[in-house]
Protein backbone atom coordinates (compact mmCIF):
# COMPACT_ATOMS: atom_id res chain seq x y z
CA UNK A 1 0.00 0.00 0.00
CA UNK A 2 1.42 3.37 -0.95
CA UNK A 3 0.79 6.37 1.20
CA UNK A 4 0.46 9.94 0.06
CA UNK A 5 3.69 11.86 0.50
CA UNK A 6 3.63 14.20 3.47
CA UNK A 7 4.19 17.68 2.16
CA UNK A 8 5.12 20.57 4.36
CA UNK A 9 4.28 23.80 2.58
CA UNK A 10 6.97 26.46 2.68
CA UNK A 11 7.39 29.40 0.36
CA UNK A 12 10.94 30.65 0.18
CA UNK A 13 12.34 32.73 -2.63
CA UNK A 14 15.84 31.40 -3.24
CA UNK A 15 17.14 34.82 -4.27
CA UNK A 16 15.39 36.59 -1.42
CA UNK A 17 18.61 37.60 0.28
CA UNK A 18 19.78 39.38 -2.86
CA UNK A 19 16.39 40.97 -3.44
CA UNK A 20 16.22 42.29 0.12
CA UNK A 21 19.70 43.81 -0.17
CA UNK A 22 18.88 45.27 -3.58
CA UNK A 23 15.77 46.89 -2.18
CA UNK A 24 17.78 48.43 0.65
CA UNK A 25 20.27 49.78 -1.88
CA UNK A 26 17.43 51.18 -3.97
CA UNK A 27 15.99 52.95 -0.92
CA UNK A 28 19.39 54.35 -0.04
CA UNK A 29 19.99 55.63 -3.58
CA UNK A 30 16.55 57.21 -3.64
CA UNK A 31 17.20 59.00 -0.36
CA UNK A 32 20.48 60.31 -1.76
CA UNK A 33 18.90 61.38 -5.06
CA UNK A 34 21.25 59.13 -7.01
CA UNK A 35 20.12 57.42 -10.20
CA UNK A 36 21.72 54.04 -10.75
CA UNK A 37 22.20 52.63 -14.22
CA UNK A 38 23.62 49.17 -14.87
CA UNK A 39 25.05 47.83 -18.11
CA UNK A 40 24.91 44.19 -19.16
CA UNK A 41 26.08 42.50 -22.35
CA UNK A 42 28.22 39.68 -23.61
CA UNK A 43 32.00 40.16 -23.35
CA UNK A 44 33.36 42.45 -26.05
CA UNK A 45 30.15 44.32 -26.87
CA UNK A 46 31.67 47.63 -25.82
CA UNK A 47 30.30 48.29 -22.34
CA UNK A 48 33.54 49.90 -21.21
CA UNK A 49 33.95 51.98 -24.37
CA UNK A 50 30.37 53.24 -24.10
CA UNK A 51 30.76 53.93 -20.41
CA UNK A 52 34.04 55.80 -20.88
CA UNK A 53 32.33 58.02 -23.42
CA UNK A 54 29.24 58.40 -21.23
CA UNK A 55 31.20 59.40 -18.13
CA UNK A 56 33.30 61.92 -20.06
CA UNK A 57 30.20 63.55 -21.55
CA UNK A 58 28.13 63.59 -18.37
CA UNK A 59 30.78 64.78 -15.93
CA UNK A 60 30.50 68.35 -17.18
CA UNK A 61 27.00 68.71 -15.76
CA UNK A 62 26.52 65.85 -13.33
CA UNK A 63 28.32 64.19 -10.44
CA UNK A 64 29.00 60.73 -11.88
CA UNK A 65 30.94 57.63 -10.84
CA UNK A 66 31.23 54.01 -11.93
CA UNK A 67 31.54 50.57 -10.40
CA UNK A 68 32.90 47.97 -12.76
CA UNK A 69 32.73 44.21 -12.36
CA UNK A 70 35.16 41.75 -13.90
CA UNK A 71 36.33 38.24 -13.15
CA UNK A 72 39.95 39.39 -13.08
CA UNK A 73 42.18 42.41 -13.85
CA UNK A 74 41.60 46.07 -13.22
CA UNK A 75 41.94 46.92 -16.91
CA UNK A 76 38.41 48.25 -17.28
CA UNK A 77 38.67 50.42 -14.18
CA UNK A 78 41.93 51.85 -15.48
CA UNK A 79 40.31 52.59 -18.85
CA UNK A 80 37.30 54.23 -17.21
CA UNK A 81 39.50 56.25 -14.86
CA UNK A 82 40.78 58.08 -17.95
CA UNK A 83 37.43 59.85 -17.99
CA UNK A 84 38.50 61.59 -14.79
CA UNK A 85 35.54 60.46 -12.65
CA UNK A 86 35.72 58.18 -9.57
CA UNK A 87 35.84 54.52 -10.62
CA UNK A 88 36.00 51.39 -8.52
CA UNK A 89 36.67 47.85 -9.68
CA UNK A 90 34.81 44.87 -8.25
CA UNK A 91 36.83 41.74 -8.96
CA UNK A 92 34.52 38.76 -8.72
CA UNK A 93 37.09 35.97 -9.03
CA UNK A 94 35.19 33.11 -10.60
CA UNK A 95 31.69 34.52 -10.19
CA UNK A 96 30.16 35.38 -13.54
CA UNK A 97 27.84 38.19 -12.39
CA UNK A 98 27.53 40.97 -9.83
CA UNK A 99 25.26 40.60 -6.80
CA UNK A 100 23.72 43.27 -4.59
CA UNK A 101 26.07 42.32 -1.72
CA UNK A 102 29.10 43.07 -3.91
CA UNK A 103 27.72 46.50 -4.76
CA UNK A 104 27.01 47.20 -1.10
CA UNK A 105 30.51 46.14 -0.05
CA UNK A 106 32.12 48.25 -2.78
CA UNK A 107 30.14 51.30 -1.65
CA UNK A 108 31.19 50.75 1.96
CA UNK A 109 34.87 50.72 1.05
CA UNK A 110 34.52 53.71 -1.22
CA UNK A 111 34.48 57.19 0.16
CA UNK A 112 32.87 59.34 -2.49
CA UNK A 113 30.58 62.30 -2.06
CA UNK A 114 26.98 62.55 -3.22
CA UNK A 115 26.30 61.46 -6.79
CA UNK A 116 23.71 62.24 -9.43
CA UNK A 117 24.41 59.13 -11.47
CA UNK A 118 26.13 55.91 -10.52
CA UNK A 119 26.93 53.46 -13.31
CA UNK A 120 27.45 49.76 -12.66
CA UNK A 121 29.15 47.76 -15.39
CA UNK A 122 28.31 44.10 -14.90
CA UNK A 123 30.56 41.19 -15.79
CA UNK A 124 30.34 40.36 -19.49
CA UNK A 125 27.67 37.66 -19.51
CA UNK A 126 24.16 37.45 -20.95
CA UNK A 127 22.91 34.71 -18.64
CA UNK A 128 23.47 35.00 -14.88
CA UNK A 129 23.21 38.80 -14.44
CA UNK A 130 19.53 38.50 -15.40
CA UNK A 131 18.68 36.93 -12.04
CA UNK A 132 20.37 39.48 -9.77
CA UNK A 133 18.76 42.79 -8.93
CA UNK A 134 21.48 45.32 -8.08
CA UNK A 135 19.17 48.07 -6.89
CA UNK A 136 19.47 49.89 -10.20
CA UNK A 137 16.84 52.23 -11.64
CA UNK A 138 17.66 51.37 -15.17
CA UNK A 139 19.20 48.28 -16.68
CA UNK A 140 20.75 48.75 -20.10
CA UNK A 141 21.38 45.69 -22.24
CA UNK A 142 23.93 46.18 -24.99
CA UNK A 143 24.39 44.29 -28.21
CA UNK A 144 26.88 45.16 -30.89
CA UNK A 145 26.25 45.06 -34.63
CA UNK A 146 28.95 42.40 -34.95
CA UNK A 147 27.09 39.94 -32.72
CA UNK A 148 24.14 39.28 -34.99
CA UNK A 149 20.57 40.48 -34.98
CA UNK A 150 19.22 37.43 -33.18
CA UNK A 151 20.96 37.98 -29.83
CA UNK A 152 17.66 39.05 -28.18
CA UNK A 153 16.00 35.80 -29.30
CA UNK A 154 18.91 33.71 -28.03
CA UNK A 155 19.02 35.44 -24.64
CA UNK A 156 15.41 36.49 -24.02
CA UNK A 157 15.72 36.43 -20.23
CA UNK A 158 18.35 39.15 -19.99
CA UNK A 159 16.68 41.26 -22.67
CA UNK A 160 13.40 40.89 -20.88
CA UNK A 161 14.92 41.99 -17.58
CA UNK A 162 16.32 45.19 -19.10
CA UNK A 163 14.72 48.64 -19.40
CA UNK A 164 16.46 49.81 -22.56
CA UNK A 165 18.63 48.32 -25.29
CA UNK A 166 21.71 49.95 -26.79
CA UNK A 167 23.04 48.71 -30.12
CA UNK A 168 26.77 49.49 -30.18
CA UNK A 169 29.51 49.71 -32.83
CA UNK A 170 27.09 51.17 -35.37
CA UNK A 171 30.08 52.56 -37.28
CA UNK A 172 30.68 48.93 -38.35
CA UNK A 173 27.07 48.25 -39.35
CA UNK A 174 27.64 48.46 -43.11
CA UNK A 175 30.83 46.38 -42.99
CA UNK A 176 29.04 43.48 -41.27
CA UNK A 177 25.71 43.78 -43.17
CA UNK A 178 23.87 44.54 -39.95
CA UNK A 179 20.10 44.34 -40.41
CA UNK A 180 18.83 47.11 -38.15
CA UNK A 181 15.13 46.47 -38.79
CA UNK A 182 15.41 42.79 -37.80
CA UNK A 183 17.47 43.59 -34.71
CA UNK A 184 14.95 46.16 -33.49
CA UNK A 185 12.05 43.77 -34.24
CA UNK A 186 13.77 41.02 -32.23
CA UNK A 187 14.20 43.36 -29.26
CA UNK A 188 10.51 44.22 -29.43
CA UNK A 189 9.58 40.53 -29.70
CA UNK A 190 11.15 39.66 -26.35
CA UNK A 191 10.42 42.96 -24.59
CA UNK A 192 7.58 44.91 -26.22
CA UNK A 193 7.85 48.66 -25.78
CA UNK A 194 11.51 48.72 -24.74
CA UNK A 195 13.36 51.78 -26.05
CA UNK A 196 16.42 51.04 -28.19
CA UNK A 197 19.31 53.30 -29.14
CA UNK A 198 21.76 52.90 -32.01
CA UNK A 199 25.15 54.30 -31.08
CA UNK A 200 28.82 54.32 -31.88
CA UNK A 201 31.14 55.06 -28.98
CA UNK A 202 33.89 55.64 -31.53
CA UNK A 203 32.22 58.23 -33.74
CA UNK A 204 29.69 59.56 -31.24
CA UNK A 205 26.75 58.63 -33.48
CA UNK A 206 23.45 58.43 -31.57
CA UNK A 207 24.94 59.34 -28.22
CA UNK A 208 22.91 62.49 -27.65
CA UNK A 209 19.55 60.67 -27.69
CA UNK A 210 20.93 57.99 -25.44
CA UNK A 211 22.34 60.51 -22.95
CA UNK A 212 19.09 62.42 -22.93
CA UNK A 213 17.31 59.21 -22.00
CA UNK A 214 19.71 58.59 -19.10
CA UNK A 215 19.42 62.07 -17.65
CA UNK A 216 15.63 62.00 -18.08
CA UNK A 217 15.65 58.98 -15.74
CA UNK A 218 17.47 61.02 -13.13
CA UNK A 219 15.09 63.95 -13.45
CA UNK A 220 12.06 61.66 -13.34
CA UNK A 221 13.41 60.08 -10.17
CA UNK A 222 13.96 63.41 -8.48
CA UNK A 223 10.44 64.58 -9.22
CA UNK A 224 8.40 61.42 -8.84
CA UNK A 225 6.92 60.70 -5.39
CA UNK A 226 8.65 57.84 -3.58
CA UNK A 227 5.71 55.42 -3.72
CA UNK A 228 5.48 55.71 -7.51
CA UNK A 229 9.23 55.34 -7.84
CA UNK A 230 9.12 52.14 -5.82
CA UNK A 231 6.52 50.56 -8.09
CA UNK A 232 8.94 51.01 -10.98
CA UNK A 233 11.76 49.65 -8.90
CA UNK A 234 9.79 46.46 -8.29
CA UNK A 235 10.20 45.49 -11.94
CA UNK A 236 13.57 43.86 -11.24
CA UNK A 237 12.66 42.14 -8.03
CA UNK A 238 10.86 39.27 -9.71
CA UNK A 239 8.97 36.96 -7.44
CA UNK A 240 10.09 38.43 -4.16
CA UNK A 241 6.98 40.52 -3.70
CA UNK B 1 17.50 27.62 2.73
CA UNK B 2 15.62 24.32 2.66
CA UNK B 3 18.12 22.97 5.16
CA UNK B 4 17.48 25.85 7.59
CA UNK B 5 13.78 25.19 7.26
CA UNK B 6 14.25 21.47 7.92
CA UNK B 7 16.38 22.21 10.99
CA UNK B 8 13.96 24.76 12.33
CA UNK B 9 10.98 22.45 11.97
CA UNK B 10 12.95 19.39 13.11
CA UNK B 11 11.86 17.23 10.19
CA UNK B 12 13.55 14.67 7.99
CA UNK B 13 13.29 15.59 4.35
CA UNK B 14 12.80 13.16 1.51
CA UNK B 15 12.49 15.79 -1.22
CA UNK B 16 12.58 19.52 -1.73
CA UNK B 17 9.97 20.92 -4.11
CA UNK B 18 10.90 23.97 -6.16
CA UNK B 19 9.05 26.15 -8.66
CA UNK B 20 11.30 27.21 -11.52
CA UNK B 21 10.13 29.91 -13.91
CA UNK B 22 11.15 29.91 -17.55
CA UNK B 23 12.43 33.48 -17.06
CA UNK B 24 14.29 32.79 -13.82
CA UNK B 25 17.63 32.62 -15.60
CA UNK B 26 18.36 29.30 -13.93
CA UNK B 27 18.90 26.08 -15.85
CA UNK B 28 17.08 23.07 -14.46
CA UNK B 29 19.80 20.57 -15.37
CA UNK B 30 22.49 22.68 -13.67
CA UNK B 31 20.32 22.99 -10.59
CA UNK B 32 19.70 19.24 -10.39
CA UNK B 33 23.38 18.52 -10.94
CA UNK B 34 24.55 20.86 -8.20
CA UNK B 35 21.81 19.92 -5.74
CA UNK B 36 23.36 16.58 -4.80
CA UNK B 37 26.78 18.14 -4.32
CA UNK B 38 25.39 20.97 -2.21
CA UNK B 39 23.47 18.55 0.02
CA UNK B 40 26.41 16.27 0.81
CA UNK B 41 27.16 16.27 4.51
CA UNK B 42 24.00 18.20 5.39
CA UNK B 43 20.57 17.27 6.75
CA UNK B 44 19.39 17.05 3.17
CA UNK B 45 21.93 14.45 2.07
CA UNK B 46 20.22 11.82 -0.06
CA UNK B 47 17.11 13.93 -0.62
CA UNK B 48 15.66 14.63 -4.06
CA UNK B 49 14.99 17.95 -5.74
CA UNK B 50 11.59 17.99 -7.43
CA UNK B 51 11.44 20.83 -9.94
CA UNK B 52 8.13 22.14 -11.28
CA UNK B 53 8.53 24.21 -14.44
CA UNK B 54 6.53 27.43 -14.41
CA UNK B 55 5.68 28.76 -17.88
CA UNK B 56 5.59 32.47 -18.64
CA UNK B 57 2.19 33.97 -17.98
CA UNK B 58 1.48 37.53 -19.08
CA UNK B 59 -1.49 39.81 -18.73
CA UNK B 60 -2.98 40.70 -22.10
CA UNK B 61 -4.18 44.28 -21.91
CA UNK B 62 -6.50 43.75 -24.89
CA UNK B 63 -8.19 40.50 -23.81
CA UNK B 64 -7.96 41.60 -20.12
CA UNK B 65 -7.01 38.09 -19.02
CA UNK B 66 -3.81 36.23 -18.10
CA UNK B 67 -2.34 34.23 -20.98
CA UNK B 68 0.40 31.64 -21.07
CA UNK B 69 3.09 32.35 -23.65
CA UNK B 70 3.92 29.71 -26.21
CA UNK B 71 7.44 30.99 -26.73
CA UNK B 72 9.78 33.15 -24.73
CA UNK B 73 10.94 34.67 -28.01
CA UNK B 74 7.55 36.20 -28.64
CA UNK B 75 5.97 38.31 -25.92
CA UNK B 76 2.56 38.54 -27.54
CA UNK B 77 -0.86 37.31 -26.55
CA UNK B 78 -1.33 33.85 -28.14
CA UNK B 79 -5.00 34.68 -28.81
CA UNK B 80 -5.12 38.25 -30.08
CA UNK B 81 -1.44 38.86 -30.88
CA UNK B 82 -1.13 42.06 -28.84
CA UNK B 83 2.35 42.75 -27.52
CA UNK B 84 2.67 42.65 -23.77
CA UNK B 85 5.40 43.11 -21.20
CA UNK B 86 3.33 42.60 -18.10
CA UNK B 87 4.66 39.38 -16.61
CA UNK B 88 2.57 37.61 -14.00
CA UNK B 89 4.54 34.37 -13.69
CA UNK B 90 7.75 32.87 -15.00
CA UNK B 91 10.43 34.49 -12.83
CA UNK B 92 9.99 32.07 -9.93
CA UNK B 93 12.88 30.43 -8.15
CA UNK B 94 10.94 29.41 -5.09
CA UNK B 95 11.08 26.51 -2.65
CA UNK B 96 7.44 25.53 -2.31
CA UNK B 97 7.43 22.47 -0.05
CA UNK B 98 9.44 19.94 1.88
CA UNK B 99 8.40 16.33 1.35
CA UNK B 100 8.90 14.50 4.63
CA UNK B 101 10.25 11.01 5.21
CA UNK B 102 7.47 8.54 6.04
Amino acid sequence: MTTEPRLLAVRKNVLKQNDVLARALRDRFRAQGTSVISLVSSPGTGKTALLERTLTLLKENYRVAALVGDLATENDALRLARSGVPVKQITTGTICHLEAAMVERALEEWSIGPLDLLFIENVGNLVCPASYDLGEDLRLVLLSVTEGEDKPLKYPTIFNSADAAVITKCDLAVAVDFDEVTALANIQAVRPGMPAFLVSSKTGQGLSNYLQFLTATLHAKLHVPADEASSHAEIHSGTSR
Amino acid sequence: MAQEEAERRKVQVDAVHLDLGALSGVVKEALLFSYGVACDGTLLEGSRLVVTDVPIEVFCSVCKVPRTLKSMQWFCCPECGAATSEILHGKELVITALELKQ
